[in-house]
């Protein structure tokens, strides 16, 4: 925050922000110097504002026309569908609108792990992130309840029994969390409540991160730190508003197909069948964006050591910024850690797709050994390559590569623009 | 770029994963085609109008739609049917309502407003005359199903004689469309058994045809509209994509010329 000394030119603005000085903020919001070579995957940042407001506006508004009742959400829904002006967009928004926001936030996710944004000084704000994530997802599985269809009320069922995995008091917590003995309309009003108050935590959680963001400033692809203002940045607006504008945009077209042409296919057909719990579905999963920990959940034969492996692959993230030992941030200038990343890429990935399956036979030793591979990546990978890895060298400025640096910036930046 | 296409693999597969549950199954859906998919998908009102009557005359007499109002039928987007015809339709069945001022419920012809009157009471009475099985509301069936369309399509034709080393139970059938293989509704369906007011002959795949986009409609009633705004917010948004790009290469000259 280096502006500080900024003064209103009007009398009325002076006199306005000596007592609460907005016009200072708007002024740092807007000249705030971000590095000129940030690509693409640093557009996520405003892509998932747009979507945490997107589920704001639209939430409030079904909300006006849900009604949390055991016996009356799921045709409240039906009601929003079909009789509630444009209801059905308003709905297909907000339902689509929840895995957009998990897409972007896994890009966001990656792009950090990709260029070590998580790394000092800013640790702060990438535990904040993960906190927002986990928050995200409790509030996209309290929403996807809410319809009370089969695979709501079944997987609320499922989640919330992980509980009573835990020694003594399992039992209790869990029918505390049902407020009742089985998931019922308790346990529905409930999650709505939180449901309707997390997005406003995230909200405040938002703010957070990107002031702890504005303290240090953006990381860059070259990962390295940057005088500002200089050669190296460019003011916030308009050059980094038009590009995540820009890239907001081509976002947009993707979501509206989803919510046009394909709004059903993110969900499961058994969410349009009323909740019974008389009867249980033939597979019981998650929205595609908790796949890969259901699976690390499933992998574990133990009930207890299951729960405490999927937290654990959530919180781990949030002691990264220590696991990783390497100096060097970008995984541009670090050749090895470039291919374990695309490894726990692909892992990720398997680790999804075997949480959607069956857990059987060859599956289930997928699962497991894509398990183990996720916590070999963040507790020994990482750790022991920090000190073995021979990085690249890295250039002493943004602008230095482009203007002839060593044969190895050249090739740095040439990879640079491949990703972008 | 290498990257970059790994990453669009990555979405694609977790999308792909999500698919999981038909993976499995073998069974390739009989196809059709559906005049309401695609871009510019719209309903066949025609065959709308004719999947009502399948429905009425034969699926109704079992199967509930308690989310449709006979309003419905004469809205746009849907079968179409003139108001006064839609009128007629509501007021051939029969609507308990009240109480009245003397605390009795009674019964009236139905009017527009009025739910789709349901074959049954409640889900015991259904299952009670149906030999323990309910047959499913089917107001939103086909989204209910992971075929869709595809799927009621078929089954709705794929009634067969059980493979040899298969027994089915009293009141239980073989179809090779529905999951696990048996089913507890008889083939509903054979040539001729409605009689359609526009001459169309009344085949099975006719039929199945027509009730199918019936269905689709219930279950979508505002498809049409979904798809017209759909296209003309895309167009926008591409449209608008290509303008805030050439503003966006504009304003960064000034940048890149400077490095």
């Amino acid at each position: 925050m280096s502006d500080h000394d900024y003064r209103p030119k009007s009398k009325v603005g002076q006199w306005f922000n000596d007592r609460l000085p907005l016009l200072t903020l708007a002024n740092h919001l807007t000249d705030y110097p971000t590095p000129k070579n940030l690509n693409y995957w640093w557009t996520f940042g405003g892509i998932l504002t747009f979507c945490l407001i997107t589920q704001i506006v639209t939430g409030l508004t079904l909300a006006m026309h849900y009604i949390a009742h055991a016996d009356m959400a799921f045709e409240s829904v039906e009601h929003i569908m079909r009789d509630v002006n444009y209801g059905w967009l308003i709905r297909y928004i907000h339902a689509n609108g929840a895995s957009m926001f998990f897409l972007a936030v896994y890009i966001h996710i990656f792009r950090s792990l990709f260029y070590g944004s998580y790394k000092s000084p800013r640790e702060i704000i990438w535990i904040l992130g993960i906190i927002i994530y986990l928050l995200m997802m409790a509030a996209a599985f309290m929403g996807y309840v809410l319809p009370w269809g089969q695979m709501s009320f079944w997987g609320a069922t499922v989640i919330t029994n992980l509980f009573s995995a835990i020694p003594l008091v399992g039992e209790g917590i869990v029918t505390w969390l049902w407020g009742g003995y089985s998931v019922d309309n308790p346990t529905l009003t409930r999650f709505f409540t939180l449901h309707y108050l997390i997005p406003f935590l995230i909200l405040g959680l938002v703010v957070l991160h990107i002031w702890a963001l504005h303290v240090p400033g953006n990381n860059n692809p070259v990962g390295i730190d940057i005088k500002k203002p200089s050669r190296d940045t460019v003011p916030f607006h308009p050059y980094i508003v038009i590009k995540d504008g820009f890239a907001l945009l081509m976002f947009m077209i993707v979501f509206a197909f989803f919510v046009f042409y394909a709004p059903n296919i993110l969900g499961h057909a058994d969410n349009y069948i009323e909740a019974n719990p008389m009867v249980t579905p033939a597979h019981i999963v998650p929205e595609w964006y908790l796949l890969p920990f259901y699976a690390i959940l499933r992998s574990v034969p133990d009930k207890l050591l299951g729960v405490v492996a999927m937290l654990s692959a959530i919180l781990i993230l949030a002691v990264l910024p220590w696991l990783d030992t390497s100096k060097i941030r970008s995984a541009v200038f670090r050749p090895l850690y470039k291919q374990f990343y695309w490894i726990l890429v692909a892992d990720v990935l398997i680790l999804g797709y075997v949480g959607a399956m069956p857990a059987e036979g060859l599956y289930l030793l997928i699962a497991r050994v894509a398990t183990a591979y996720y916590f070999l990546h963040f507790l020994v990978i990482l750790p022991v390559l920090g000190f073995k890895e021979k990085t690249l060298p890295v250039p002493l400025s943004i602008t230095e590569p482009v203007l002839g640096g060593s044969p190895n910036l050249a090739a740095a930046r040439d990879k640079e623009s491949k990703i972008e | 770029m290498k990257n970059l296409y790994k990453f669009f693999s990555i979405i694609v597969l977790i999308i792909a994963s999500n698919s999981y549950s038909f993976a499995a199954e073998k069974v390739e859906y009989l196809k059709t085609d559906w005049s309401f998919k695609g871009l510019f998908g719209k309903f066949d009102r025609a065959s709308l109008q004719r999947g009502y009557q399948v429905y009425t005359e034969v699926c109704a007499s079992c199967h509930s739609m308690k989310y449709l109002s006979y309003r419905n039928l004469s809205e746009k987007g849907g079968p179409e049917f003139p108001e006064d015809q839609a009128k007629a339709i509501a007021a051939s069945f029969e609507v308990t309502d009240g109480p009245n001022s003397d605390g009795e419920m009674f019964n009236r012809p139905g009017k527009l407003s009025d739910k789709f009157v349901m074959p049954y009471d409640n889900v015991k009475a259904a299952q009670a005359a149906n030999g323990g099985a309910y047959p499913p509301d089917m107001s939103v069936l086909v989204k209910a199903r992971g075929g869709g369309v595809d799927y009621i399509y078929s089954l709705l034709q794929g009634y067969e004689e059980a493979p040899e080393g298969v027994t089915l139970d009293d009141g239980v059938y073989y179809n090779k469309y529905m999951y696990g293989n048996k089913i507890r509704m008889a083939a509903p369906l054979s040539d001729g058994l409605v009689e359609y007011g526009d001459g169309t002959n009344a085949t099975v795949e006719q039929m199945s045809k027509d009730v199918t986009t019936f269905l689709m409609w219930s279950a979508e009633p505002h498809l049409e509209t979904r798809h017209q705004m759909g296209f003309k917010a895309i167009v926008y948004l591409i449209i608008l994509t290509i303008l805030v790009y050439f503003s966006m290469k504009k304003i960064w000259s000034r940048v890149e010329s400077e490095v």
